[in-house]
Formats: C-alpha cells, structure tokens, sequence
C-alpha cells in the first residue's frame, strides 16, 4: 500500500489512461470517442511532467550573475549553466518542454478530429457510430459508390 | 566517386536538414497559393530537389559512411541530431522518389478528385506530410520521432479526410484513422518516456548506450520497448493492428493513396527496425522473444489472413489495401527472423513493394479518372478501353504475385532463403500459400480486364480511353522498376545488405559529433 | 444588443490588458517561464473572448480571416527564415551563435531565439483564432432562443 503513496502520480497517471481508454473503445459517441482521447492524451502528459520533478529543487532558471559569467559564445552558456546545476538542484526542465510539444500536437490532432466530426454530421445527420453503419450499410453491400 | 561531384558542397553538409526545411516552409507558402497549377509546380520542384538531395545523401553515406548533422549547432546528446546511415539514406530517397512520381500523376487526379478551392491547401497538406515522413527518418532523437510522425498523421488524416468530394465515408475512415493514429502514437510517446526515465537522454545512440549499461533484466526498460512496439505496430499495419488502414486506403483521393500506400508504413517500419536492433539489443531475452512471436508469428497471421481478406473484396482499392497488409507480414517475417539474411530480405521487400503498389494504386486512380471504376466486377474489358494503363498495372500485379524476372520474386526468394537457412520450413509454406492466394486477388481483377468482352452502352463497346500521360509515365516508371530491380537486383541488394549489416551490428553507442566532455545531465526520480 | 452589460464592460477593461499580458510573457521569455506558444495562446484567448462577447462578425471585422491565414504562413516563415539566415551566414540550421560569432554576451543566441519566439507568437495566435474561426463560422442549427 505504502508504494501505492509514493508512487501516487503513477497511480493517477494509471487510471486516467485507463478511463480514457475505455473512453475511445467503448462510446459510441464520436465527439466522446475524442473527449477519451484527449483524457488518454492528458494521462502522459502527466506521466512526462511528474518525471521532470526533483525534490527541493529550484525552477531551472539561470540566475543572471551567472550568464555574464559566460566568455565564449553561447554554448558555454549552457555548458556552465549545467556546471551550475550540478551545485544547486534544478528540477528537470525537459520534459515540460516536450509535453509543450505535445499538447500542441494534441490541440492539432483534437482540432482535426472535431473538424471530421462537424463534416460527418453534415454529411450523415448523425455522430453515432453505429447509426453511421447503418447508413452506409447498404452502400458497403453493393460496393458502389453514392 | 565520380558521380559525387554532381551534388554542391553545400548539399552533402546541409542536406540531411533542408530535405525536412524546405517542404515545411514551402508547405506554408503553398497553402496561401491561389493557383492549382502553381502550387503544383512547387510541389513537383520541392519533391524534384528532394530527390536530388537524398540521392547525394545516398551516395554520400556509401562513400564516406554515415553523416550526422546538429541542429542548430547544439552536440547530441544535448541537442537534436539528424543521423543518416545506409539504414535509413534508400527510405528517404524511397519516400522521395515516390513523391515526386506521385505529384506527377497528381496533376490531373487532383483535378478531378479536389474541390477547386481545396487544391492549394491540399497540396501544403501533402508537402507537410511527406516532410514529416523524411523527418521522422531522418532524425536521431527519440521525441523527434514523435514529433514528425504526428505532423506526417496529422496531415494523413486531413487528407484522407479530403476524399470526401468523392466517397462520403472517407470521412469516417479518416476519423477511425486519427483514433488508432493518435493511440499508436501515444503509445509510442509512453515508451519514450520510460527511456527517459530510465536513461535521462533522448538521443538515440546515447539511450543505446545507457541501455548497454542498465541491461535486459531492467522491467521499465521491457515496458518501454513493449510500448515502442506496440505503437509503431499501429503505424505500420501489424496484423491485428492495421483495421485503419483499408478504409484510409480505400477513400483517400487516389494520388494520396499511392503516396500513403508507398511509404508511410514503410517509414514506420524503420522506425522498428532502428529501435529494436540499434536502440535494443537484439540479443537480449525479451527483444528476440518478441522479435520471434510478435513480429514473426504476426506477420504470418497477417499474410495469411489478409490475403484471404483480399480475395472477398469487390472493392479494388481494398483488395490492394488488404495485400499491402499481407505485404507488411513478409517483411516482418524477415525482420522477425533478425538473421542477416532475414533482414535483407524484409528491408528489399520493404524497397521492392514501395514500387509495385506505387503503381497498383496509380493505376486504380486512373480507371477511376476515366471510367469512375472502383469495383472489381466493373472492371470488365479494361484490357482493351484502357490497354497501356491496364498493361501498366498487370505488370505491377504480376511483380506483386513473385512470379520469376520480377522484383517481388527476388525479396521473396530471399526471405525463403532466409527461412531455409533458419530452418523454419513452415514459414516456407505459408510463403508459397500466400503467393498462391495473390495469384488468386490478382489474377481475378486480371481476368476481369482482359477475358470479359468490354461492356456496351446503348448497344455499342465502350471506345477506347487511355489515361493522360502525366498517370502513365508514373505508372510505367514505377511498373518498369519493379521489373528492372528483378532482372538486376544487384543495386537493390546491395542497399539491403548494407542495411542488414547496420542492424546486425547491433546497438549503436558511438555519438557522432559529440563533444568529449559529456554535460551534466540532471537525475530523473520519477517523482518520489 | 445590450443584454450583457456587464460582460461588455468588462470584456472591453480586459482585452488590452490580456493582450498587454501576452506581450509580457513573450518578451519576458528570454529570462523566465514563458515564450512564443503561451503568449500566442493568451493573445488569441483575447480575440476570442472579442468573438464571444462581441459577435463573430465584429471580430472577424477587427481581425479578417485573411491576415489569419497570412499570420499562420508569416510565423513559419520568420521561424524557418531564421533558420535559413543562419545557412546563409556558414551555420547549421538555426545555430543563432552566427548572427553574433564575436559576441562575449552570447547576443546571437539572443537574437535568433527573439526572432523564432516572434514566429511562434504569430502562427500560435493566428492557428488558434483560425481554429475558433472554422469553428464558430458553421452554420449553427440551434437559434440563440432554443436554447
């Protein structure tokens, strides 16, 4: 039980991927089919971030003394920035940068299937799954096209 | 080499970058463009420059080995590298030739399959697509990976979707696409995150290089290369994993599916490859048992089961969707086998396939173009009202099937090779069912064309209508190749090999261009 | 027309300020948390919330779909034309330390990564009310009453 509480984000991170999975499979339901997803999505975001955390770290911010330290060009920037860090403790700024990333990549894919979504109801008056089948039932079993 | 003085300086250094930069900006460009004919124009120059640059790559990495590339001017591991070896330089001049062979025959099938005021968008969407194919190639950093694979999807499914002026359920087939897509994906950025856990690095050779340290007996490590697997599995079709991909397939507009059906699974494909035999160790416990049962035992699943798909369709576009499935379970097989041989004989089929459907797909987009047939049963006469076209996609058909002098019977003469040297002799015979089971889907639509006498409107045989020339000069070129790489398969084979030797050499730890100092990394907890 | 007073007023004291806000996190990037994707992201939410309080045709007035479009196309080349000066002046894509090689203050590195943020704020704000814009332009099936 006590590893359950140390590892309490893997928890969270867990049953929110879960639910969103369960979400996608087993709605009918286009746009819950995409609230799963985004869920889904949500859950490893989550999963990056609470990896970036390292306890009693600062903000991985450079104080400024520190950057005119720097000589030579702006690699030296960084390389003594993570001399810097290996005397005071930053927590880990990368895998907020990569879930940056991600969740615009997860706007994008949220934006394109709402947009599929909208046409869909358009075009078949319905955003269930099944309804949708039906109607294209009868076109699948000829094998014309409309 | 002399042929290496052709390619500027400049190519050789910036190449591997411009080949991602140049298609994105001008995407952008595209997209604004008014003119259909212009933005055409642009996206023949970008894949024509493509082509170029990949080749002086190719040549580059056969002379001088590999080539690697910082971004930016920051050293991996800390920045993001772009890496090209004989592994992944033939899949970036591949998916480039295809493309540009595609935008050819794009011209006149866009014109007929587009909304006239979609056609500059469509255009930025498929110059997006193919930059994020070529990214994810090319790129040495896992997150990159993520990063590129979703722009390449994320345009996929805009353009499946735009087959819709012609098919409503493309709509459909493209939402069913964005759902298995985005969960693949996920997948696969999951796994990337226990590396990241486990190694604190993103570059590829850097993870191999710490996984060399943590060994095989590390659980996150196995869940992470269980995650990697099982979402690049969707990206590329694995047996149970590839319902998406008839109904992307099937409604796409048909110079998209050509594209689509060349290569993205294709590069999905090497991504497997580079993870499991360069980022992995093949040799380690849970990588050969899932190399074996999964890859394996998938592919010849797939083969069987999706041919047997293939034969029930009426729908062409679908049949040759299902074989492309069947296709992916012989280069698994080869792959599952992680034998050199083996791995040339999945790596060629992966090269040898890329050609013959190119041209399956380009031909079915033609009948389409002239006679608006989709359906095998409709198919009647072809032979005779379409006869270079319908020549054009028995050749291609007949390559597919294996029969001897094409290219599809020299990669499967090597898996079957492969298999006899692996002793697994079932594996021989599920190769022979299969290829029998292609001369059946084949063979039928070939019947179709060639011994139904052509159908008649008001009382008189439908007249003769050749496709345009921009859809026959694709076709042929793809057609002829798939010829060509069977009677001298020597150039062909040879890129295999190097690639198979790249895989066999097992994990790749040397960081290229890396300083000697190593920066400090800050621990990852995890979170405790 | 005037039902909503209140939200009108307020919406009118808060718009400039949300905008002002989004500035401030973009050019106060260089030295702390934030940046081009969530400046971007404030400056939209500032048309959008023009948008909602103020109708979709006043806001596509003040800001015509079309500079949208351009706006998205404009970041992605400012970004990329970054990236394609650095080619020019002997780097790597993007290596910012070639617009100031002699610079002891790393000022290259200031530079470009000012002019890749500039492209990023602009496709970000222009992608999200684009987004808004595709959304909010379909023809609804429900009157404003019915609900």
């Amino acid at each position: 039980m006590s590893g359950l509480f140390e590892h309490f984000n893997f928890a969270v991170v867990i049953i929110l991927m879960m639910v969103g999975l369960y979400v996608v499979f087993a709605s009918n339901n286009m746009i819950k089919k995409l609230v799963g997803l985004s869920v889904f999505q949500t859950s490893v975001f989550l999963l990056y971030i609470s990896m970036g955390k390292v306890n009693g770290a600062q903000p991985p911010i450079i104080a400024e003394e520190d950057l005119h330290g720097a000589s030579e060009g702006g690699h030296d920037v960084v390389a003594q920035g993570a001399h810097h860090a290996a005397e005071v403790l930053y927590s880990n700024p990368l895998p907020h940068v990569l879930i940056l990333t991600a969740i615009v990549v997860g706007v994008a894919t949220l934006a394109i299937g709402l947009a599929l979504v909208v046409r869909i109801r358009e075009v078949y008056g319905t955003i269930e799954e099944d309804e949708i089948d039906a109607l294209d039932y009868e076109i699948n079993l000829e094998g014309a096209a409309e | 080499m002399q042929l290496m003085s052709l390619f500027p300086e400049w190519i050789l250094t910036h190449g591997s970058a411009s080949l991602v930069v140049v298609p994105l900006m001008l995407a952008v460009l595209t997209a604004l463009n008014p003119s259909a004919k212009i933005a055409w124009a642009t996206v023949l120059a970008v894949t024509a420059l493509c082509v170029f640059t990949s080749l002086g790559l190719l040549l580059q990495v056969i002379s001088h080995g590999p080539i690697h590339y910082n971004m930016g001017g920051w050293q991996p591991p800390l920045g993001i590298g772009y890496y090209v070896d004989s592994l992944n330089a033939p899949i970036l001049l591949l998916i480039s030739v295809v493309a540009f062979l595609c935008t050819i025959y794009a011209l006149p099938s866009v014109a007929a399959e587009v909304e006239p005021k979609k056609k500059g968008p469509f255009y930025a969407a498929f110059l997006i697509s193919f930059a994020g194919l070529l990214g994810m190639v090319i790129t040495a950093d896992a997150f990159n990976v993520f990063v590129f694979l979703e722009v390449s999807s994320i345009s996929t499914y805009v353009l499946v979707g735009m087959g819709a002026s012609r098919d409503r359920r493309a709509l459909t087939s493209s939402f069913n696409y964005l759902i298995m897509g985005s969960i693949g994906a996920t997948f696969f950025v999951i796994g990337i995150g226990f590396l990241y856990m486990q190694t604190g690095t993103l570059n590829m050779m850097d993870i191999a290089r710490v996984l060399q340290d943590i060994g095989p007996n590390d659980r996150v490590v196995q869940l992470a290369f269980a995650f990697i697997v099982i979402g690049l599995g969707l990206k590329l079709a694995m047996f149970p994993l590839h319902m998406w991909l008839p109904g992307a397939y099937a409604y796409a507009p048909s110079f998209f599916t050509a594209f689509l059906a060349a290569t993205a699974t294709k590069a999905a494909l090497y991504l497997l490859l580079r993870f499991t035999f360069t980022v992995f160790d093949p040799s380690w416990d849970f990588v050969a048992t899932a190399l074996m049962i999964l890859l394996a035992g998938l592919g010849i699943l797939g083969m069987l089961a999706s041919s047997l798909q293939a034969i029930f369709q009426n729908d062409l576009r679908r049949v040759l969707a299902y074989s492309s499935v069947a296709q992916v379970g012989y280069m698994l097989l080869g792959i599952g086998m992680a034998t050199t041989l083996g791995l040339t004989a999945g790596y060629l089929h992966m090269i040898n396939h890329a050609m013959m459907k190119g041209a399956l797909f380009i031909a079915a987009g033609a009948f389409w173009y002239r006679f608006g047939i989709t359906q095998v049963s409709d198919m009647r006469g072809l032979g005779k009202t379409m006869p270079w076209t319908m020549a054009g996609f028995t050749t291609a058909g007949i390559a597919l099937i294996g029969v001897p002098g094409t290219a599809g019977f020299v990669s499967k003469l090597t898996l079957v090779r492969a298999a006899a040297e692996n002793g697994w002799w079932w594996a021989i015979g599920v190769i022979v069912v299969t290829s029998i089971l292609a001369i059946i889907y084949i063979g039928r639509i070939i019947e179709q064309a060639y011994f139904h006498p052509v159908p008649e409107i008001n009382g008189k045989p439908v007249a003769r209508n050749e496709a345009p020339y921009t859809m026959l000069i694709p076709l042929w070129i793809m057609a002829l190749a798939s010829v060509a790489f069977g009677i001298n398969a020597e150039w062909t084979t040879s890129l295999a090999e190097a690639a198979a030797h790249v895989l066999d050499a097992g994990p790749n730890t040397v960081i290229p261009g890396a300083h000697d100092v190593m920066p400090v990394v800050p621990t990852v907890t995890g979170g405790h | 027309m005037s039902p909503h007073v209140i939200l009108r007023v307020v919406s009118k004291l808060l718009i400039p300020l949300i905008a002002l806000f989004a500035l401030y996190v973009q050019f106060h990037g260089d030295f702390g948390p934030g940046g081009g994707f969530q400046a971007g992201v404030i400056f939209a939410s500032s048309i959008i919330l023009y948008a909602l309080i103020f109708g979709l045709d006043e806001a596509k007035r003040a800001v015509p779909p079309s500079w949208v479009r351009i706006g998205m196309t404009l970041g992605v080349l400012i970004y990329g034309g970054t990236g394609v000066a650095t080619w020019m002046l002997g780097g790597e894509f993007l290596n910012y330390t070639y617009f100031a090689p002699q610079s002891t203050h790393a000022a290259g590195q200031h530079w470009g990564i000012f002019a890749v943020e500039l492209g990023v704020l602009c496709t970000v704000t222009s992608a999200m009310v684009a987004i808004f814009y595709a959304f909010g332009s379909r023809a609804p099936e429900l009157t404003d009453e019915d609900w």
